[in-house]
């Protein structure tokens, strides 16, 4: 059976596709076949978080059009054997994929034996995110300790709950969410949204929360997804994600603030 | 950081926002999965109503309730007191 997993959020730049880079590492890190799809019509960006952008050759329009064969578009990656990249189109034309073409896509993959099949979504409730939801067993949803970010998660939710094969099925879609650039210092000084806080609001639970680090950026610089940095508390956040996903029970790390003495809070730290 | 830093206290943003969203997440949710005519239904019936009675933008309300198998249209309207409209 392959799973189809929607990484989705709504709003823009909370970390969709550094996400989706890093469950598909994780999961083919674990054995799993994975492949991972870009969504984002015309603003192709997944190749380069996996650090493949100079290998694409055809991409997931051309594949729909019938111009290649699924083969042929999907990207081996260089550090697991059973992780494959399908690029975005660079088209402009935003309507240039349907979901027949996915669907028969997706149906490919399943037939090759992908244990897992990463939908990396656009921002917005365009035509992208609907498809790239579409078809979803399970999905992630990205979301920022922060307003718009919440807010507009409920409102993919909402989407998730109607918009949907599943839901047209009468069927349930398990929805998670997942926190990025969540500083528990700021935390506990009330200045940010609390774990529970997200999870009261939008009356989910959390599958991972990946702590605010400088790592995130040095990884996508390098085209390496931060899960594989093990010494990075962001990477090893995702990988515990990863292990959830699989039905693992982990307790959560790097999410609690250790407060300092009084000395140090006396003269400055 | 410095010397008696520690003896501010912060104003709990996180409260705020979160205060904020708990509201505007479930006035959204109750208009979820709503036909896309009500917006427009609800302003026609508010010019109709006003050729027979003045009444204020928001005095018309029209909702879709379910009940039980059904989907009701709620529609009310809070008519003006009668000293008001006497004049």
């Amino acid at each position: 059976m392959t799973e189809i997993l929607v990484v989705t959020s709504g709003k823009g730049g909370v970390g969709k596709t550094t996400t989706s880079a890093s469950i598909a590492c994780g999961l083919a890190r674990r054995g799993k076949k994975v492949a991972v799809i870009d969504f984002d019509v015309g603003l192709r960006n997944l190749d380069l978080i996996m650090g493949c952008e100079r290998r694409v050759v055809y991409d997931f329009v051309n594949v729909t059009h019938g111009e290649a064969s699924l083969k042929q578009a999907l990207i081996k990656d260089k550090r697991f054997d059973t992780l494959f990249v399908l690029a975005a189109s660079q088209t402009r034309d935003k309507d240039a994929l349907t979901k027949e073409g996915v669907e028969k896509v997706l149906k490919d993959l399943a037939d090759d034996g992908f244990d897992y099949v990463v939908c990396d979504s656009p921002a917005g409730i365009e035509k992208g995110a609907f498809l790239a939801m579409y078809f979803a067993d399970q999905a992630i949803v990205v979301v920022n300790p922060e307003v718009s970010s919440v807010r507009d998660s409920d409102r993919i939710l909402g989407l998730l709950d109607s918009k949907t094969r599943r839901a047209e099925n009468g069927e349930t879609l398990k929805a998670n969410l997942l926190l990025t650039r969540y500083n528990p210092e700021r935390v506990d000084g009330g200045e940010m949204l609390s774990i529970k806080d997200v999870e009261e609001v939008l009356g989910l639970k959390t599958i991972g929360v990946i702590p605010e680090s400088g790592d995130v950026l040095n990884a996508s610089n390098k085209g390496e997804p931060v899960i594989l940095d093990m010494e990075s508390n962001a990477g090893l956040a995702y990988d515990d994600a990863v292990a959830r996903l699989l039905g693992e029970d982990k307790p959560m790390r790097f999410t609690t603030f250790e407060k300092k003495g009084f000395f140090s809070k006396l003269f400055g730290g | 950081m410095g010397l008696f830093d520690f003896l501010k206290t912060k104003k709990n943003t996180a409260s705020i926002a979160k205060e904020r969203l708990r509201i505007i997440v479930a006035q959204e949710r109750s208009h979820r999965g709503a036909p896309d005519y009500l917006p427009l239904l609800q302003r026609e019936l508010l010019e109709v109503i006003r050729k027979y009675v003045s009444i204020d933008v928001d005095a018309v309300k029209v909702d879709l309730v379910k009940d039980g198998e059904h989907d009701v249209l709620d529609i009310s309207v809070a008519l003006p007191d009668e000293r008001a409209s006497a004049a």
